[in-house]
């Protein structure tokens, strides 16, 4: 233990490096100590606070951390500049809008169907198949649970068949990628035409004008009635969504198989150099074919939670683009599970504030919603930090 | 099947990201299929939607086709097809040319694009870009001249989705962001600003009904006139020609002019391209602009010629811009195939839309899902070139085996 709390010291940034991650946090706090429960209602302080942040950053920089003290600036500025915003507003709206365990509880439902996306696409990417269908391959998840249910009566055999009905289109995409070496963005799009096509299709064959059923099986809450009267992470945590633990769980999962197993190794090396993965005997179709199949049945998870963990019916396209955002985080989060994860809560958080934020101005809150698309936009830019993707990422490989 | 080497060509030794651009990979597709290959997809791709009428209503699946056809108003062409007056067929026929326009024009950046190496998802956002410039422009400045008003909304809408495609091909040039990843980016982008300037109490939303989420009507001087069918049934505008138009500008540019060249140079091969004293980064800009211009220009056609408004709900349901990479695709990339397959796709959304397709024979909601399901196979098997080459090596095969026998 104490082995490990040594290592674990070890590997705390020192000098300049903690000055600037310091510098970070208190960006974030001159925005926080505005915001209830301390609410501060003085501008004088953000700024001050917001200044410490920077003089933390501009310090780091000068001592050549330069990428991280110039983050830790800019936290601080935006965390003034944040600060002396909600000064000026009221306090009733305040307190209406930012309620933290409210609103992290909700981070989380938004985030869920992201996490699962995202990490699936981190499976298929990382082996060097491109995966843009993952927003087909949620909304496959989204009919198939629900329609599972229905069928079975169960939200297990939901899920179960949702997965299911995921990994065979990513079968076909893998198929077609790997196979017959088609172009893989070319494949992608043709997967979400065809999931949009056959869950519209098959929606409207079976449930015709009466939409799917209300009283279909759902998938359970995790009840913690220990936690219920712990503040703040009673109301957060007390009550999740079964599919919501599985998600969190998955990141660390992923992380595991991914960085700390045989199986993530040649996973990696696949996508890195085929070439040299198929020389010390790793059959590179096969890890492929398994690692999109992954990635389908995970983006399914996603999508049969938001059907019947979240919302409880379903609509034609319903998924709306949320495939689209995974592969942001994905992006975002440069193609790592911790990183991809902590993309997804980012974007879950901003939608959680967007459906919040109409108290202030009802087209102001939509704008925000673009918000993930601008952040990935500007990281693939290389503004905060390269996004370099995996080396062999997109292209067919001809066995020798 | 020596003769189609460049296929095996990219996992070979030393592959460089220059043999393994989309172009390229086409390239060799034109070679070996020409027009046949789009055919047997397509041919293909009804069969097996065809299975699937079968199979999930048990309907004859040639009466629901040709119910699509009627609908569609392609049998006002058929010679011996006399109808009433006013002919629906004509109607019909109308609808599907006015879906033609946006169709091949977004086709037409995607196809661009393609020609240059880059994969241009963005059509959707740059027409969306397009449209609303196109609203806005044609609703304010009231007291201009018709020619003028049309004139500045198309240009102004066209320079702008130029700019918004410009975006993802600056992006490419200058740090190599993935100009796929950087334009499903914008095209989300443009959709919540979108939805952001004409939703409720949005800076554009409309004056008179603050209660809806919809922009000003353009001015009457803006609309573009109708040339054939009535203005107020929906007439067809003449943005037909325009889009005409830009299938010859499209394939002069790309085969009569220094640019064109350079382009598909850096598609082939921009490596070679560069060698050759070719701007690589400046064709990759160039590419994703003048695409984005065509993209923003088809946004623009359609509100000046028939929408008139932009709607919050519109924009989120749209998607001519996705169904532009379906039309690029299996138009191989060239004028021609861009403007036929614009037309199977338009006759296809048209055939099923609720309005066209006689509820009797199939249900419009199951048909206009039927036709995402045909857009999705064609994108697949025209997308699989190792597939078709097989087939096509086979089919040379046997002609050798005959000519030897005799």
């Amino acid at each position: 233990m104490s082995r490990a709390w040594e290592i674990f010291l070890a590997r705390l940034p020192r000098g300049a490096r903690a000055a600037a991650w310091v510098g970070v946090g208190i960006g974030i706090l001159a925005a926080w100590l505005m915001t209830p429960p301390v609410m501060l209602r003085s501008p004088v302080v953000p700024v001050l606070v917001g200044a410490v942040a920077v003089a933390l950053g501009g310090y780091a920089f000068t001592r050549g951390v330069r990428r991280l003290g110039a983050g830790a600036a800019v936290f601080g500025l935006l965390g003034a500049g944040l600060g002396v915003l909600t000064t000026q507003s009221g306090e009733a709206n305040l307190e209406g809008v930012v309620v933290w365990s409210a609103l992290f509880a909700a981070m989380l439902r938004y985030a869920t169907p992201l996490i699962f996306a995202s990490i699936g696409g981190m499976f298929s990417e990382r082996s060097g198949v491109v995966n843009i269908g993952l927003e087909g391959m949620m909304l496959m998840g989204c009919f198939f649970a629900i329609w599972g249910a229905d069928r079975t009566g169960s939200w297990l055999g939901g899920v179960a068949i949702a997965a299911v009905a995921g990994g065979l289109l990513a079968l076909v995409h893998a198929y077609f990628a790997i196979h017959l070496r088609a172009d893989q963005i070319v494949g992608g799009t043709a997967v979400n035409f065809l999931a949009l096509g056959i869950t519209g299709y098959l929606f409207i064959d079976i449930y015709k004008d009466t939409g799917t059923p209300s009283d279909v099986a759902r998938i359970p809450d995790v009840h913690l009635s220990f936690l219920k009267d712990w503040y703040f992470v009673g109301p957060i945590v007390g009550q999740l969504n079964l599919l919501i633990w599985i998600g969190l769980v998955t990141i660390l999962g992923s992380w595991i198989v991914m960085f700390k197993t045989p199986v993530g190794l040649r996973i990696r090396s696949v996508g890195e150099h085929p070439r040299a993965a198929e020389t010390v005997g790793i059959s590179v179709y096969k890890t492929r074919y398994a690692a999109v199949t992954l990635s389908g049945v995970l983006a399914a998870l996603g999508g049969a939670y938001l059907s019947i963990g979240f919302v409880g019916s379903f609509n034609q396209n319903m998924t709306a683009g949320r495939g689209f955002i995974a592969l942001a985080a994905l992006i975002f989060g440069k193609w790592r599970p911790f990183g991809a994860a902590a993309a997804a809560i980012l974007f879950g958080l901003s939608s959680a504030l967007a459906d919040r934020l109409p108290v202030y101005s009802e087209s102001g809150a939509v704008l925000f919603r673009s918000l993930p698309y601008a952040l990935t936009l500007i990281a693939v830019a290389g503004v905060i930090g390269r996004s370099i993707p995996p080396a062999a990422i997109g292209r067919p490989y001809v066995k020798q | 099947m020596s003769d189609v080497e460049p296929v095996g060509g990219p996992g070979r030794e030393g592959d460089s990201e220059a043999s393994e651009s989309a172009a390229r990979r086409l390239a060799v597709l034109q070679r070996a299929g020409g027009m046949v290959t789009p055919l047997i997809t397509v041919v293909f791709a009804f069969l097996v939607g065809g299975l699937v009428v079968v199979a999930t209503t048990g309907k004859n699946p040639l009466t629901t086709y040709k119910a699509i056809f009627d609908g569609s108003g392609l049998n006002w062409l058929l010679p011996w097809q006399t109808c009433a007056d006013p002919c629906t067929a004509a109607l019909n026929f109308q609808q599907t040319l006015i879906i033609w326009i946006p169709l091949a024009l977004t086709g037409l950046a995607v196809a661009f694009a393609f020609r240059c190496g880059l994969f241009n998802i963005g059509g959707q956002g740059q027409y969306l870009v397009g449209a609303i410039v196109a609203v806005w422009v044609g609703s304010s400045f009231q007291g201009l001249t018709p020619v003028l008003h049309i004139l500045l909304a198309i240009v102004a809408a066209s320079v702008s989705g130029a700019l918004y495609g410009g975006i993802a091909g600056l992006l490419k040039a200058t740090v190599g962001a993935h100009e796929v990843i950087t334009t499903i980016m914008l095209n989300w982008i443009a959709v919540w600003v979108g939805i952001f300037l004409f939703g409720l109490g949005g800076p554009l939303q409309n004056d008179p009904q603050p209660w809806v989420p919809v922009s000003n009507d353009i001015a009457e001087g803006a609309k573009l006139p109708v040339f054939w069918g009535d203005p107020i049934l929906q007439g067809l505008h003449i943005g037909l020609f325009v889009a005409a138009g830009f299938l010859v500008v499209f394939w002069v540019m790309l085969n009569r002019t220094t640019l064109g060249y350079e382009v598909r140079a850096v598609g082939f091969n921009p490596e070679a391209a560069r060698y050759g004293g070719i701007s690589v980064s400046r064709n990759y800009f160039l590419a994703m602009a003048i695409s984005g211009l065509f993209a923003g220009l088809a946004g623009s056609l359609d509100i000046l010629g028939w929408q008139f408004r932009l709607n919050v709900n519109d924009i989120q349901i749209s998607n001519v811009g996705f169904v532009g990479i379906a039309v690029a695709l299996l138009g191989r990339n060239t004028a021609i195939g861009t403007g036929l397959a614009a037309l199977l796709f338009a006759a296809l959304t048209t055939g099923t839309s609720t309005r066209n397709l006689d509820p009797e024979i199939f249900r419009p909601e199951l048909a206009s899902n039927l036709t995402l399901l045909i857009q999705g196979l064609v994108v697949l098997f025209v997308g699989a070139d190792v597939l078709i080459l097989y087939l096509w090596g086979l089919r040379r095969k046997a002609r050798l085996g005959r000519g030897a026998a005799a």
